[in-house]
């Protein structure tokens, strides 16, 4: 009978650890002969390991000064991204790490930023703390209440927790008028910025100097967020997030890695609100409403939320739209609305879904063929585009603003909405542009195969030896 | 006496695993039937059963994913029954899935060190990086040696072959280092070839540790096992080496029938 008793499986244990000592040695022996030339590299090298984050900071400065978007308005706009961009980072801890999909995470933003209010109104009253740390009060708040809430929500995964996170969600917003001395009902609570000790010459008098310190917290949350991701910890965020199942029998208390993540998740949402609060000066109802909640959710779905960095684009996306398009057309939420759907029919891995496909046939030599193609495409769909956006414009002109009367402009266009002639040349449009536009659909197709087959015959010419 | 070894009746080996009088009821149906089994410690153990006979539950009983109802479960002589998985699997206890049950996403490798990670002490450590993590990482390698998935180690698990998934299926228990290994299954759904190499790594990796297999395949159950067990509608009805196994009027009667032969 053959049997393994525990000695000789010692052993065995230690003859395969054999192999990987050799190959270790192996790595080793390579290692020591460079490192005669890594020694006087050594900083350039640790400066090569974050060039990513050395590159973003450079962007984050010059930013601001870059003709065009020197004025205060793209400043705030700037800063706003940057919140955004922070908020929708954190939940995408949840969603896209851990697969947690929150209807509530507002709660966590709006307390953050209640916080922070809060604080500045104590440094204003004489309290000795520069005003840019203030958002650490947010972050405090955020994780404060994501520890007291998480503990109860993340016991359910999937559309349970889905839901509690909702019934958080209404809870937190009726409570924000029940407590008027703490939230300040629909006025919200104010500060003020400028009025607190400075922090190296930091006053916070321009719009500038709010983005410079939005944008150094928002670089040290996209950092911590990041290099959470590659913890131990972070790593099994994502194996709950695929495989709850699975990751309780090695060893892990799934419940237990959703509530770290929902902490986690809670406290840099706390961070975002910190800075909303420095960037406006109020914090209201509104920063813990769902229709706050819902934003984030799209911010994360449209900028993708399998990539870090897709949640940032989708937060930068998102943001310009909602501020350039509600400058030139009162329909803009329903463009957003049909933005979101076409992102979720078309592209459903987001903008930096999209993104990454193309980079993984940027090299092909059919890839040309691709652009062109689209070029082809870009013609019927821009026809169809107008004339859906005038018959929109005005639909919209007469259904909720009958008193400007049916003269309007579209484009450049002075048009009558009250004759039939707009609304047929409109129409026209429509179909024509969606005709040739179907047309093209082929062509691309065809092209993305041919990329995608060659990018495919590279790469396994690349793993066959 | 709740913890430390138990003594097998031969006085000198030790039981790694002892199920007492464990019981099963869904609603009235009663599927496990009062099993008392001891694994001892090294050796490769096969549970083998008609259709329906309960192994599956059994296995699911034994890894916490459900309680029993009756009876004790008791791993390296300390208690486990109605324990969760994690904290069975903490205890040293790992087991695969007859479906197959990966991480999808991750790389072959993450998949693998998930399963290294609380092993070595990492639980919910979020401080540090988990590719600066010698000893995890090395392990990961060794497991990913084993199972011959070095080559594919970058590759999303979900889009790995059948057969590749199951080895990764086996290398995901194995990789937490745990003493007792339970099988469900290894080589359900693969070919004549496929099966044979899963035998080989079977072998390899059950080496001093103590295996427990769900397995319908005799010639797998027959090349591998030290010993045999026989379930049967809820109740072992024999345990014993193969040889007499295969000459036991009862277990043919019940269940081996022509497949013996086949």
């Amino acid at each position: 009978m053959s049997t393994d008793g525990p000695p000789q499986g010692a052993h065995c244990a230690h003859s395969g650890g054999v192999g990987v000592v050799t190959t270790g040695s192996e790595r080793s022996g390579s290692a020591s002969a460079a490192i005669a030339a890594r020694v006087p590299a050594l900083r350039l090298s640790r400066l090569w390991g974050i060039r990513y984050w050395l590159a973003c900071a450079i962007v984050l400065i010059v930013l601001p000064h870059i003709p065009g978007l020197t004025s205060d308005f793209s400043r705030s706009l700037l800063s706003q991204m940057g919140i955004a961009a922070v908020f929708a980072l954190s939940f995408n801890v949840l969603f896209g790490q851990t697969g947690l999909l929150s209807f509530g995470h507002a709660v966590y933003f709006g307390l953050g930023g209640y916080a922070a209010i809060h604080l500045m109104q104590t440094i204003n009253r004489g309290l000795p703390i520069p005003i840019a740390l203030v958002p650490l009060a947010g972050a405090a708040a955020g994780l404060a209440f994501g520890i007291l809430f998480g503990s109860v929500t993340t016991r359910r995964s999937g559309t349970i927790f889905a839901l509690i996170s909702l019934g958080v969600g209404e809870l937190v917003y009726a409570a924000t008028f029940m407590l008027p001395g703490t939230f300040g009902g629909e006025e919200g609570i104010t500060g003020n910025r400028t009025r607190g000790p400075d922090l190296f010459g930091i006053d916070l008098g321009s719009q500038l100097q709010v983005y410079y310190v939005i944008a150094v917290w928002a670089l040290v949350a996209a950092t911590l967020m990041y290099a959470f991701m590659r913890t131990p910890l972070g790593r099994m965020c994502n194996a709950v997030r695929d495989n709850p199942e699975r990751a309780e029998f090695i060893g892990y208390n799934t419940q237990r890695v959703r509530f770290f993540a929902f902490a986690i998740a809670g406290l840099f949402a706390g961070l975002a609100g910190g800075l909303h609060a420095i960037n406006y000066e109020i914090v209201a109802a509104d920063s813990v409403s769902a229709a706050r909640s819902g934003t984030v959710l799209l911010m994360a779905y449209i900028g993708g939320a399998s990539h870090f960095v897709g949640p940032i684009i989708g937060a930068i996306t998102l943001t310009w739209l909602q501020i350039s398009l509600s400058a030139y057309s009162a329909a803009w939420l329903l463009y957003l609305g049909v933005f979101f759907i076409a992102i979720i029919v078309y592209a459903p891995t987001g903008l930096s879904g999209l993104i990454m496909m193309h980079g993984r046939i940027l090299h092909t030599r059919a890839f040309r063929t691709l652009l062109s193609t689209y070029a082809l495409a870009a013609g019927p769909a821009i026809v169809m585009a107008v004339g859906a956006v005038a018959l929109i414009e005005m639909s919209y002109r007469l259904s909720t603003q009958p008193e400007l009367g049916t003269r309007m402009r579209l484009l450049w266009v002075a048009i009558d909405a009250g004759t039939p002639w707009p609304w047929t040349i409109a129409a026209l449009l429509v179909v024509m542009g969606f005709v040739l536009f179907r047309k093209t659909w082929h062509p691309i197709a065809a092209a993305w195969n041919r990329a995608g087959n060659e990018a495919n015959a590279t790469t396994s010419a690349l793993a066959a030896p | 006496m709740t913890t430390g070894a138990i003594l097998a009746p031969d006085g000198h080996r030790t039981v790694a695993l002892r199920l007492q009088d464990v019981r099963k009821n869904f609603g009235p149906t009663e599927i496990i039937r009062g099993v008392s089994l001891d694994i001892l410690s090294g050796e490769r153990h096969a549970i083998i059963g008609p259709n329906g006979a309960g192994k599956s539950t059994l296995f699911n009983l034994i890894s916490g994913r459900f309680a029993p109802t009756k009876g004790s479960i008791r791993l390296n002589g300390e208690e486990i029954t109605g324990r969760a998985p994690y904290e069975i699997n903490r205890r040293g206890l790992a087991r695969s899935f007859q479906v197959t049950n990966i991480f999808p996403r991750l790389s072959v490798f993450e998949n693998i060190r998930c399963g290294v990670l609380w092993s070595m002490g990492y639980r919910y450590n979020f401080w540090r990086r988990a590719e600066k993590l010698r000893d995890a990482n090395e392990q990961t390698e060794r497991t990913l040696e084993q199972i011959r998935m070095t080559t594919r180690r970058n590759t999303p698990a979900g889009v790995l072959t059948y057969a590749e998934q199951r080895a990764l299926e086996i290398g995901i228990t194995i990789a937490g280092n745990a003493g007792v290994i339970l099988l469900d299954e290894p080589t359900a759904g693969m070919s004549r070839s496929e099966a044979d190499h899963a035998v080989e790594l079977i072998r390899s990796v059950s080496q001093g540790r103590s295996l427990v297999m769900v397995e319908h395949d005799m010639g797998v159950v027959f090349n591998l096992a030290d010993r045999i067990s026989v379930l049967v509608y809820g109740e072992v009805i024999a345990t014993d080496v193969p040889a007499r196994i295969r000459e036991n009027n009862a277990v043919q009667t019940a269940y081996l029938g022509s497949a013996a032969h086949a």
